[in-house]
């Protein structure tokens, strides 16, 4: 700080609060980029048909998505009744018995659950649930993206609960509520809009999963609502059309995009509204 | 009846708290289970190539010979290519957040933009790639006399570097946030500019911190498959250059998994799939022990 | 005040929440009865996916059995097949001892339609090009590297040949196409032969994967001076320039209905298991095959129901019969009345506990 003057570091100083902006706005531009590639080719192709429509055998015009929306909805409903329950129960656990070994072990676990590649996953649904049932199903893909969604299900349940005052609990106590009941019906409802908030950013990330349904759910050209067998979806449509050689399938790809972004969007939305409105403050 | 009521009360909350126990075992035998299921499936691959594995750079199917030399090289290019790339610009969102502009406005909306970039879906980022980006490097590669693939470790790499900023920018923010405001009080009331706080103190301070996002963003990258395996270019061999195609351990799984037509080769994918969650396991675990160090040790 | 509304609204949103989990578990459930014979699950190769996916829409209409195909290649319809998760395989390549001997029962190889695998590529201006046979090996190999070659500008002496860079496409999944191609390189080159060999997944000495045919053509596509190998459909389908190649009598063939149907006038085996490539036919295409449905010959396994298994064989029989009008439109060559013949005696030897299904 002896040699050189304080103009030249104020100099710096500016240059790099500069450089840090510039790059800052630079790293949010593929966002542009992608959205508005993606809205400007898929827009064409969202119609009515588009959306209730099947689609059509290989070079033919036409078709639509609708088994792949139903088929998306079904399997993160799969996804959620697997993992909510037993989701929030963990978390449940997790901040209710803090420091106890169990509790380590169990949060080590869920950290590590949540560190897991899609792919793995995919694999082990495969082996867990395919195999043995003989067939590719909806159900093997619906756990598959539960097993994804459980961590995130968890590790929302504890964060929000730890947040509650001691002072809830106590007064319920108190009163002579009973323990389960306490929890139940005390410091899980005020802690409803953390754990909805990580139901729906749990669903936002599966909703677009792809590579855990490559073995699971195999893609299916009808519409299917039962679970046992195979299921088309949104990502698979996605990932099978961009990459085949036909102008027509892009563009079905691109409408296909387009849906998923606005859903993902929507549920971010969601997440923040939900947030704001029923967020219990202490 | 008083006591009958008690002891009635007495049961539900025993049930309901071996019911919370169970929860948390359930998790523990679920991962258990995964790993479990992974080394068994794997077993005769382990068995018959042992530490081979790992040496091998031919992955034949049809004589049975497998190595994946290959796919760690690739995965290892991708994926520290990646790193580096995104680097660049995490590094300055976390300060942008962390410093710079901490509420407000600017804030919200870097932070929203971010939070929507996370959000992408893989697939998505690979389909944009497949048509946006490798058009592009496949005129870079022309104009450098390049082979025009288009795909290849350095598309893959670039379109791995856009999934990965979030993260690590929002793990860095984080991190910067954390360090204490007399350490940063003292250094300007000694007439430090804002750039020599940032360069003597506060980096320095959330020096592990930072590491530890970047052990994250590397075990994020690593596992990376839908976008990887549209732009990689599905090549079984080691790759020479920045461009050449090839494959990570996630792509040959999800290119290659369906049909494996034998049990060796079946196990040798599972193999893939082991080595993929014992190293990510690793990274995670240990960048998640440095930040918990250091929160605690603030 | 607050938190009153806000637990009956949660109390309400539980009580929503638990009534719709219990219709979708009856609704999904309830599915399994009434639907579960009527619909087949079958996997494989993408070589006759456009014939296929035409003839299981057709099919449905016509009988009501949803039949879901799906193209993940010649690979991944044999090894589903002997995991036991699909009805029915789709292959190109005919299945090795291994993986006959993996799968614990006979596996019969149906035909259905036999097709052409063309080089196509990816040039400016898109000229028509001849090959030959070690020429097309030298080039997969990685031996010749640039469109102007001496020897590619000898036999093409009409076209001015570009000085770019030969980009090889190839499968990187299990492909019966690559199948059929490995198979005719490994009778026209013996280096490819002791080099790389003939399976449905190669350890390839150059170039780029797609997945599919699809994939592959798409990547050759998009990639200038590339050169690839798919089936006919589509190059067709897409515009793509494919090139004439020289067969085992000196004639340069085109690929098209005819000469294939040529390639596949050659004596045929009862099992059907048999290559076309490089074919002794004057006037028949050298890179030609058949492709099959697999099913396992006895059907009862893994608690599969009679009624599956006649379903498969009436597909099946459909499929060889009335289902082959759909073969021409898309240059895919229908099964010669021997070729039928063969198949017919191969479905009716589809037994459920040791009693043949169809008369």
């Amino acid at each position: 700080m002896e040699s050189y003057s304080v103009k030249r570091r104020i100099f710096y100083d500016r240059l790099f609060k500069a450089i840090i902006i510039f790059l800052t706005f630079c790293s949010i531009l593929p966002l542009f980029f992608i959205l508005f590639f993606i809205t400007s080719k898929g827009i064409s192709v969202i119609n009515w048909d588009f959306l209730t429509q099947l689609p059509k055998p290989v070079g033919e015009l036409g078709g639509g998505i609708s088994n792949a929306l139903i088929g998306t909805f079904l399997l993160v409903t799969i996804a959620s009744i697997f993992s909510i329950p037993i989701g929030i129960l963990t978390g449940i656990f997790l901040s209710e018995y803090r420091n106890g070994k169990l509790a380590y072990l169990t949060r080590l676990c869920t950290e590590i659950l949540q560190g897991i590649p899609s792919i793995v996953i995919g694999i082990i649904a495969y082996i867990w649930l395919v195999i043995p049932l003989g067939s590719f199903s909806a159900l093997s893909g619906g756990i598959a993206l539960g097993l994804m969604m459980l961590p995130v299900i968890i590790m929302a349940t504890e964060e929000t609960l730890k947040l509650i005052p001691e002072s809830l609990r106590e007064a319920s106590l108190a009163l002579g509520v009973s323990y389960p009941r306490t929890v139940l019906k005390v410091i899980l409802p005020a802690g409803f809009s953390g754990i909805i908030t990580g139901i729906l950013l749990g669903t936002a990330r599966i909703a677009g999963e792809t590579a855990p349904l490559l073995f699971t759910a195999f893609g299916n050209p009808y519409m299917n609502y039962n679970i046992l067998k195979p299921i088309n979806s949104l990502p698979l449509v996605i990932f099978n059309y961009a990459s085949s050689p036909y102008p027509e399938w892009h563009k079905l790809a691109w409408g296909a995009s387009l849906v998923l972004i606005i859903l993902t969007l929507i549920l971010n939305l969601f997440t923040k509204l939900v947030t704001k409105k029923w967020k219990i403050q202490f | 009846m008083k006591a009958a009521h008690f002891s009635k009360v007495a049961f539900a909350e025993i049930f309901f708290r071996k019911l919370l126990s169970l929860a948390g075992v359930f998790i523990i035998i679920i991962l258990l289970a995964i790993l479990f299921t992974l080394f068994i499936s794997s077993f005769p691959a382990i068995r018959t190539f042992g530490l081979y594995f790992f040496s091998g750079s031919t992955w034949d199917p049809v004589r049975s010979e497998f190595g994946a030399l290959p796919f760690l090289i690739g995965t290892l290019a991708t994926s520290l290519l990646a790193l580096a790339i995104s680097i660049i610009f995490s590094l300055p969102i976390a300060i942008f957040l962390g410093e710079y502009f901490t509420q407000g406005g600017k804030a919200t909306f870097i932070k929203s933009m971010i939070e929507l970039l996370a959000g992408v879906p893989s697939v998505i980022y690979g389909f944009w790639g497949l048509f946006v980006m490798a058009p592009l490097v496949r005129k870079l590669e022309l104009s450098l006399g390049v082979a025009p693939l288009g795909v290849g470790i350095f598309t893959a790499s670039l379109i791995l570097a856009i999934m990965i900023i979030p993260y690590s920018a929002s793990l860095g923010r984080e991190v910067i946030s954390l360090v204490p405001a007399d350490l940063k009080e003292a250094a300007y009331s000694l007439g430090a500019t804002r750039l020599e706080v940032i360069q003597k103190v506060i980096l320095p301070y959330a020096g592990s911190g930072i590491l530890a996002g970047i052990l994250l963003s590397l075990g994020r990258a690593l596992g990376e498959t839908m976008a990887v395996t549209m732009v990689i270019g599905n090549r079984n061999s080691i790759p020479n250059s920045i461009f050449s195609p090839a494959n990570t351990l996630a792509s040959i799984i999800a290119n290659e998994f369906t049909e494996a037509t034998d049990s060796l080769y079946l196990a040798s994918l599972v193999e893939l799939a082991l080595v993929l969650f014992l190293v990510t396991t690793f990274l995670n675990t240990l960048g998640k022990w440095i930040i918990h160090r250091m929160a605690v040790n603030r | 005040m607050s938190q009153k509304i806000t637990s009956l609204k949660e109390a309400k949103m539980q009580k929503t929440f638990k009534i719709i989990t219990i219709l979708f578990i009856l609704f999904g459930f309830g599915q399994i009865g009434f639907t579960a014979e009527k619909e087949l699950l079958g996997a494989g190769a993408t070589f006759p996916y456009p014939l296929y996916s035409k003839m299981f829409d057709v099919y449905h209409k016509e009988s009501g059995v949803k039949v879901n195909y799906q193209a993940i290649g010649s690979g991944g319809g044999i090894r589903q097949l002997i995991n036991k998760t699909v009805d029915f395989g789709g292959s190109d390549a005919i299945m090795s001892e291994k993986d006959q001997a993996e799968a614990g029962g006979p596996i019969l190889h149906i035909p259905t339609c036999a097709g052409a695998v063309v080089i196509t590529y990816n040039l400016p201006g898109s000229p028509q090009l001849k090959f030959t046979p070690d020429i097309i090996g030298d080039i997969f190999l990685g031996k010749i590297k640039k469109w102007n070659d001496r020897r590619l500008q000898e036999i093409n002496p009409g076209t001015n040949l570009p000085d770019m860079n030969i980009t090889v496409v190839h499968r990187s999944d299990g492909s019966g196409t690559t199948f059929i191609f490995s198979d005719y390189l490994s009778k026209v080159s013996n280096e490819w032969r002791g080099q790389v060999g003939k399976g449905t997944s190669l350890k390839w000495p150059t170039g780029i994967g797609g997945k599919g045919n699809p994939g592959v053509a798409g990547l050759v596509q998009q990639t200038p001076g590339s050169i690839g190998y798919v089936e006919l459909i589509y190059a067709l389908q897409n515009k793509m320039p494919y090139g004439m190649v020289k067969n085992k009598k000196g004639n340069y063939i085109q690929a098209n209905l005819k000469s294939t149907t040529l390639a596949a006038n050659t004596t045929l085996p009862d099992d059907m298991k048999v290559s076309l490539t490089d074919t002794d036919s004057p006037d028949g295409y050298p890179i030609s095959g058949f492709t099959w449905l697999l099913v396992f010959q006895e059907q009862d396994y893994a608690r599969r129901s009679k009624e599956k298994a006649k379903e498969l064989v009436k597909l099946l029989w459909w499929m060889t019969h009335e289902g082959q009008v759909h073969a021409e439109p898309l240059h895919y060559a229908p099964l010669s009345p021997k070729a039928a013949e063969k198949a017919e005696k191969l479905i009716k030897s589809i037994s459920y506990k040791g009693s043949s299904l169809i008369q």
